[in-house]
């Protein structure tokens, strides 16, 4: 049986837990006939034209493990920004961890996804929200049929979240293969203030296939910081969906740093609807061996005063392939607007590819936007300065690898993360350059 | 120290070295000037090591061992430094700890230990004194932003942490307003010994009244076409390189 018929089958099962005729049952009855008439993606579509999921889907995944299991604390501590206090909600195999997670319904909830979808308190917000900005295509759709279980955040109006937000789901590897899919609600309430720190760790060598998706709806002056650790083990695999709305004069970004894993796939949306907003979308991606990422961006200025900007840099050593497609669509109503975006790659070796395709659509006629992708090699000469000064050429190029990305990793506010990105960095491009970094 | 034999050199099958011959012992300040394009920063980037240069004939001996076939990090280790015209860009790694890493890379090329942190503090803080470079200046991403004097000024600095033996200093006075000028000049001269050598590359005679050489070379169309003493550098920025070339037809 195809994953597919494995999935349409496993929906019936699932919806006999649904309540009959209730708003979300309509929701994923009809994103389940959606996935069932599309399917899984494949390279025929222009939007997976470079990224194939075959290799991904040919597994007998489990889709429902229904066995809780758990895990040490000491075995998945390093997973954790664990040298500062932070909020934490935590699934294993999908299940909710109560031991691991730190939640909070004081004044804000920093909870789960299920308890907001079966209880009466929050139905208000979920009809208000949930699927709302998340796209109709197969695999979003997929993940909104199941959508059961992940993080729910409501941060009402003026609340700073004093700490950041952990969502970490471990897959364990006691199922042989496990397919799961989060699905994220974050809404930040007027001049509200959140950090959220999002990883996928698997702790075996287990295929694990992760259909993710995660709304975030950032109402006026919001301020919601978005980072991305993607470091998972060699035969994990991610699809990563992820819709931003935006209200006026919020401020929103995303960083994605994209290390591990085997097939990695980011749709990051940025709605813009309300004037004077501003976007950053930022990306490191450094691969090696067969590694595949895939950075979908799109931003949608809908509105005008707004800005935009995209940094991407891509480092593909083995046989690696990297994939970066950003659209900026900028409608009629949208003047005024600043929208800037810039992918740089370099490839480390032969077997490598990269490929790159910036799209803009600019209907609104006073706008100013541009962009600037660059593919290429070490600067010769850079690699020339540093090996004059004694430094081998191994180091040097660690070196100019470290510099390259620096520009994502500059921006990065939260201190603790930024070191461990530096360090996950270092780690992967597999030389110790000599001092702290 | 250094020994230049009949040197050739092309880039692209262009000849841009025609038979170079120099020796530079222990002790002394060479310089060696020319017009643009006449080979001086293709001379110092061979002699540090670059491989985008095809050595055709001849060679570069330096302590009296062949080093054409030297990488350029094996060429450091042994003691040769080149200060470069356009130092490159480097973001995210500070002058401090690119230095630290260009040092210690150093001595583990030599089977040594990572020097001491306390040792390098006191290094680093002699050196900055030296070039009168201020602390802040030393946790800035190398050369990003920099001036062009603080370009240079930083490659001098980099030229006293790791010693040299040979210092080549090509065209280290562009850049410089006349008060950079003399600070850069004065860290040269402290650092010169009777143990050591520096090349000076430049164009005008205006950095010589400052590091002032014991031999001057004239490089025109990739050869040295005469050599002389101090006095050949005035001699030259009075009437430019014309006569030479006269003399030479």
């Amino acid at each position: 049986m195809s994953l597919k018929d494995k999935l349409v089958s496993a929906f019936f099962a699932f919806e006999n837990n649904l309540e009959g005729n209730s708003p979300i049952h309509k929701i994923q009855s009809k994103a389940m006939k959606r996935f069932e008439e599309k399917g899984f993606p494949t390279k025929k579509e222009e939007a997976w034209k470079y990224t194939s999921l075959n290799s991904v889907i040919k597994y007998d995944y489990s889709i429902f493990p229904t066995k809780e299991h758990n895990v040490e604390l000491k075995d998945v501590r390093k997973f954790f920004i664990h040298d500062i206090d932070t909020y934490k909600i935590v699934f294993v195999d999908g299940i909710y961890s109560s031991f691991l997670s730190e939640t909070t319904h004081d004044n804000m909830d920093i909870c789960l996804l299920s308890a907001a979808l079966s209880k009466p308190k929050y139905s208000a917000v979920i009809e208000a929200y949930f699927d709302k900005i998340a796209q109709k295509d197969s695999i979003t759709s997929l993940n909104t049929a199941f959508a059961k279980e992940g993080a729910y955040i409501y941060i009402p109006k003026n609340k700073e979240v004093e700490k950041p937000i952990e969502i970490i789901n471990f897959a364990t590897g006691n199922e042989s293969a496990l397919m799961m899919q989060p699905r994220n609600l974050i809404i930040v309430g007027e001049n509200a203030h959140v950090q959220i720190i999002e990883r996928h760790q698997s702790l075996t060598e287990n295929p694990v296939f992760t259909n993710s998706v995660t709304e975030i709806f950032a109402e006026k002056r919001a301020f919601v910081d978005y980072y991305k650790v993607q470091n998972d083990k060699p035969n994990a695999s991610l699809l990563d969906s992820t819709f931003i709305n935006q209200d006026t004069e919020s401020n929103c970004a995303v960083h994605t740093f994209s290390l591990g894993g085997k097939l990695t796939r980011n749709n990051l949306h940025f709605y813009q609807t309300g004037n004077h907003c501003e976007s950053t979308l930022k990306g490191i991606s450094i691969l090696n061996n067969k590694q595949h990422v895939d950075h979908h961006t799109l931003v949608k200025h809908q509105a005008p005063y707004c800005e935009s900007h995209q940094d991407y840099k891509g480092l593909y050593g083995g046989a690696s392939t990297g994939v970066f497609n950003g659209k900026v669509f900028v409608e009629k109503q949208a003047q005024k607007i600043n929208a800037y975006q810039q992918n740089d790659n370099i490839l480390i070796n032969d077997k490598a590819t990269i490929n790159a395709k910036p799209q803009l659509e600019i209907f609104a006629d006073d706008v100013k936007c541009s962009h600037g992708c660059t593919i290429g090699q070490f600067d010769q000469d850079a690699l020339f300065y540093l090996r004059s000064r004694g430094i081998a050429k191994k180091e040097a190029q660690a070196l100019l690898m470290y510099a390259f990305a620096n520009t994502v990793l500059e921006s990065v506010k939260i201190p603790e993360l930024k070191r461990r990105i530096n360090k996950l960095l270092a780690n992967k491009i597999g030389v110790n350059i000599g001092f702290n970094v | 120290m250094l020994q230049i034999n009949n040197l050739h050199a092309s880039v692209q099958d262009k000849e841009i070295l025609k038979g170079i011959n120099l020796t530079v012992n222990s002790g002394e300040v060479h310089a060696i000037m020319g017009p643009n394009g006449s080979g001086k920063s293709t001379l110092s980037s061979i002699i540090a090591g670059k491989d985008t240069y095809q050595i055709t004939k001849g060679q570069v001996l330096f302590e009296n061992k062949n080093i054409n076939d030297l990488k350029p990090e094996e060429r450091a280790h042994k003691g040769i430094f080149l200060s470069f015209q356009y130092p490159v860009e480097i973001p995210g790694v500070s002058v401090t700890n690119f230095i630290k890493t260009a040092i210690n890379e150093t001595r583990k090329a030599k089977g040594e230990e990572p020097m001491p942190a306390s040792e390098m503090l006191k290094l680093i803080k002699e050196k900055a004194d030296l070039l009168e470079i201020d602390r802040k200046f030393l946790s800035r991403s190398l050369n990003e932003g920099f001036s062009g004097g603080e370009k240079k000024r930083n490659e001098i600095f980099q030229m006293a942490m790791l010693q040299p033996k040979l210092a080549i200093l090509d065209e280290t006075d562009s850049g410089l307003d006349i008060d950079a000028l003399k600070i850069v000049a004065n860290g040269v001269n402290k650092l010169k010994n009777k143990e050591n050598a520096v090349l000076v590359i430049t164009h005008y005679q205006r950095l010589l009244d400052y590091i002032v050489p014991d031999f001057v070379h004239v490089l025109i169309d990739g050869k040295i076409v005469k050599s002389g003493g101090k006095e050949l550098s005035h001699e030259l920025e009075e009437k430019g390189y014309d006569w030479i070339k006269e003399e030479l037809v």
